[in-house]
């Protein structure tokens, strides 16, 4: 007879019933909702801009289910998709490009199933909408900048010891000028103490008669640029959580490069101002009068346009070493900004300002931003500059380390803004966009709409199919089918995978050829039946016969998705997790829960023919 | 059923062959129409209320100082599509675009916008290659330590029989070749060395099997008739699946289900006619069974 050890059903409804479980969270309905993030910290959803909100839309007849803070953000809930649209439409136009408005869903799940550890798929842009992005670091630039900056520490110590230079950067070296043969020689020698032409170091070093180049060599600049994608990954990650959209990405691609993405975000513009505000810092000293042009650049006040000071060309350190930057009050209630650096900043802060108390110390946002006007034809023409801008100018106190505070600021508005600036402004390298995508939100609902009607249309195809090719054994097969989409669905969802639509062909592929491994044990058992074997033996025979051709089907079919998996982006990768998931399930599906059902179906009574 | 399939086998050698040959050709003189994906540049989809007037938008964007403009409609006629190619730094992009449209009062809803650097679509490139290289590698490798060599040799001709073909009608039919279709591929790949495992199997267990005698080529067309009802089920569900997606799937899984569903064509061809070939060239015999008695059939139990 064939029957299941008593542990062995249990172990198969246990799976089943775990699987249930953790698919139901994607049964219940979502509701339409709104992210409402702004741009600018100075702006906070306190009562009063919540009641003003609300006004809006009622005023404008859009129902409104719930309207509550979360987070940085105001979250409202609606009733309808059309009223999703309508309040955007209000709110950004309401704003003025000052606030992140992000459509998304609001789960319904019960709070029992919530309790469980149950949630509902996460959605890929291409089903939710919303926008993605990849960053890369602008390698060429970011070593310039250093070698610049060194550059002019270079010269104050050749100053220092009586040799006359100066320098000039170009793509990726900088060139020492000197004024005589004796003067390269004291600088080679100088700089061959300190360690810049040792081999293996970070420099290549060439000599000229009288000049001497600089480079990084490859291997410390992959280093560099590896360190500062880790740190822009943190600054990015502040950045984006300044926006409060819910399930946002950033993630390190490769060796120099960042995704993010933002479900639900549309409007991409604003988006990219706040992630691709690629601003670094730089504090510098600000010059003495007497200073030489040479010296010194003159810059303007981010707040303040028309007024302007001159900075030192040195830059003591930039942005990438502030760890943290926070508004608050001094013990008097003036608004102040408490800044924390990492450890080689604070000594490079220390070694700047003892000797330079009663001066003043400039902090400078550097911003890329790209500039769009027509031309006498009509023309579109863009261009992309750099402006830099001081955002303080504040007198040194005292000797400062790695944790300092900036007074003086005229108001708790500034001194947020100021925080905001140097936390998230804290970009290590600056980076370029090198892709960038949009998916609106009609389009995700079109996506998600197909994908589950090509599931569904396939599923009855394969269904009717296998019920008129095998009988009683086609409903074996088909229930094995239904707990393999069950099973898919909790596994995705409990792991936090996320659902794209090339995943959903993943899913359809999967319902394909899941019934492949009881294709091969149906044709296994009517063989044994047609060598006359008894129908009980002859089913054990199918089962275990077919075991090892499905294992190493399957197992050969895994290594390919994982393959996939490893070198794949976006939709590859989507497609192969349904894919790797979809395998391992089926496996268990086509064999255990088949073998179960065939089990009832005929392991407790005597069969004398079979119709297979 | 007793089909002499080995018979055929010089006919199907034959026929694929000459595919191969078409393929091989068409990529090397015509090449692949690449997607965005892999050649980087700008793409917009844009949904109007009704048809919309293609003519219009090509005059609208031909101000802008960009010659390679692609412009058509895109699953349905009230869809548009339009890619180009930008410059190095991307100053063209999908921006300017739309401001261009606007401006002429003639922008739809902007359903999607994709902007890639070349320098991204190259990489991309590369990757996919060598993707391919390493699963064939891999599964050659697994297929030697599970099967026997003359079985991985078998499997892999197979694959790059799939492979090629259907690179070859992607070429001649101009179809895009994106993303998408690589990961359908690799699929294929999956799927095309499921076939020929199948079908490895039964040979190996006839081979293996003391009371089975007759020729090698007896033992195969034996085994050939054996699994080809189970291929052709499978096969055919497959193909059912593929056509849901290509009915429901839209315009992004068009060619991603077409790839898919010729992949299930050629692969269950190739492995009966390719696999077969390969073990018959290679002389395998019952001795070759023997040397790699160490195979672990009856470990596989399931009781």
């Amino acid at each position: 007879m064939n029957r299941f050890k008593i542990w062995q059903n249990f172990l198969i409804s246990t799976v089943l019933f775990v699987g249930i479980i953790f698919s139901l969270p994607n049964f219940f309905p979502t509701n339409p909702a709104l992210q409402v993030a702004s741009s600018n910290s100075s702006i906070f959803f306190d009562a009063s801009a919540k009641e003003e909100i609300e006004k809006l839309l009622k005023k404008n007849n859009v129902i409104i289910d719930k309207i509550e803070n979360v987070e940085n953000a105001l979250q409202i809930t609606l009733k309808s998709v059309n009223d999703q649209l309508t309040a955007r439409r209000l709110i950004a136009d309401y704003s003025n490009g000052e606030f992140i408005i992000a459509l998304n869903s609001v789960a319904t799940t019960p709070n029992w199933l919530k309790d469980l550890g149950g949630k509902p798929l996460n959605l890929g842009l291409d089903l939710a909408g919303g926008v993605h992005f990849l960053l890369e670091v602008d390698t060429e630039r970011y070593s310039t900048e250093r070698l610049s900056s060194e550059g002019a520490s270079l010269l104050e110590e050749f100053s220092k010891r009586g040799i006359n230079s100066n320098y000039k950067s170009s793509r990726d070296e900088i060139t020492l000028n000197f004024t005589s043969l004796n003067n390269v020689t004291e600088a080679k020698k100088y700089l061959d103490q300190n360690n810049f032409s040792v081999s293996g170091s970070k420099y290549d070093l060439i000599q000229n008669e009288n000049s001497i180049n600089l480079r990084y060599t490859s291997n410390y600049l992959a280093e560099i640029v590896d360190y500062a994608v880790d740190q822009n990954l943190v600054a990015l990650r502040n950045r984006v959580n300044e926006l409060g959209v819910s399930e946002p990405i950033v993630q390190r691609e490769g060796k120099s490069r960042i995704v993010v993405e933002l479900p639900g975000v549309q409007d991409s513009a604003s988006a990219k101002k706040i992630i691709g505000k690629t601003a670094n810092l730089e504090f510098r000293l600000e010059a003495k009068s007497n200073a030489s042009f040479l010296r010194k650049d003159k810059f303007f006040y981010k707040n303040q346009p028309s007024s302007s000071a001159f900075l030192e060309k040195k830059i003591i350190l930039s942005g990438d070493s502030v760890t943290n930057a926070q508004s608050s009050f001094d013990e008097n209630g003036r608004p102040q900004v408490n800044i924390s650096l990492d450890i080689s900043g604070g000594r490079a802060m220390q070694e700047a300002t003892k000797d330079n108390i009663g001066r003043r110390l400039g902090v400078l946002l550097i911003e890329e931003k790209t500039k769009t006007f027509f031309d006498e034809n009509n023309e579109v023409l863009q261009e992309s500059y750099v402006e830099k801008s001081i955002i303080s100018n504040a007198t040194i106190q005292d000797v400062l380390g790695t944790s300092f505070r900036i007074t003086g600021l005229s108001n708790s508005y500034e001194a947020s803004d100021l925080a905001l600036l140097l936390r998230a402004g804290a970009l290590a390298a600056p980076m370029k966009f090198v892709e960038e995508q949009t998916i609106g939100p009609t389009l995700g609902q079109e996506n998600i709409t197909k994908g589950l009607n090509s599931v569904i249309i396939g599923f009855i195809l394969v269904f009717i199919f296998m019920l008129i090719r095998y009988r009683l054994f086609g409903i074996a097969a088909n229930f094995a089918l239904i707990f393999n989409l069950v099973l898919i669905t909790a596994v995705m969802s409990l792991i936090g995978a996320t659902l794209t639509l090339p995943g959903i062909a993943g899913i359809v592929l999967t319902v394909g050829m899941a019934v492949d491994a009881n294709v091969l044990i149906f044709a296994r058992i009517s063989e044994e039946i047609r060598s006359k074997s008894e129908v009980q033996l002859a089913i054990k025979n199918g089962f275990s016969k077919a075991f090892g051709t499905i294992m190493d089907a399957n197992i050969t079919t895994l290594l390919v998705a994982l393959i996939l998996y490893a070198i794949g982006t976006g939709p590859i990768k989507g497609f192969a997790i349904t894919l790797s998931i979809g395998i391992v399930t089926s496996i268990f599906t086509a064999i255990l829960v088949t073998r179960g059902i065939i089990n009832i179906m005929y392991g407790y009574r005597k069969v004398e023919r079979l119709n297979i | 059923m007793n089909i002499p399939f080995t018979k055929f086998n010089n006919l199907g050698v034959f026929i694929s062959s000459v595919l191969i040959l078409i393929s091989i050709l068409s990529m090397l003189f015509k090449g692949l129409a690449l997607g965005l994906d892999f050649t980087g540049g700008v793409s917009l989809e844009i949904k109007y209320e009704q048809k919309a007037d293609l003519e219009r938008i090509r005059s609208s964007i031909s101000k802008i100082e960009n010659s390679n403009f692609v412009v058509l409609n895109f699953g349905s006629d009230d869809n548009v599509l339009i890619k180009f190619q930008s410059d190095e730094d991307l100053n063209i992009n999908a921006q300017t675009v739309i401001v261009q449209l606007k401006n002429d009062n003639y922008l739809g809803e902007v359903t999607k916008s994709e902007t890639i650097f070349p320098q991204i679509g190259e990489e991309l490139r590369d990757k996919g290659g060598i993707a391919i290289l390493v699963a064939i590698l891999v599964i050659l490798v697994y297929v030697i330590f599970r099967f026997q060599i003359k079985f991985g040799y078998g499997a892999i001709a197979a694959l790059v029989h799939d492979v090629l073909i259907i690179l070859g009608i992607f070429s001649i039919f101009n179809l895009v070749f994106d993303l998408s279709v690589l990961a359908a591929l690799l699929a294929v790949v999956g799927y095309s060395l499921n076939d020929s495992i199948v079908v490895s199997d039964r040979i190996r267990e006839n081979f293996v099997d003391k009371n089975k005698h007759g020729s090698s080529d007896t033992l195969i067309n034996l085994s050939l008739n054996q699994v080809f009802l189970r291929t052709i089920v499978t096969s055919f569900t497959t193909l059912l699946v593929l056509v849901a997606l290509l009915i429901a799937g839209g315009e992004v899984l068009k060619n991603f289900s077409l790839a898919l569903a010729m992949g299930v064509v050629v692969g269950s061809y190739s492995s009966i006619f390719i696999v077969v070939k390969i073990l018959l060239l290679t002389n395998l015999t019952k001795k070759d069974m023997e040397k790699s008695s160490n195979e672990p059939e009856e470990s596989y139990s399931m009781d």
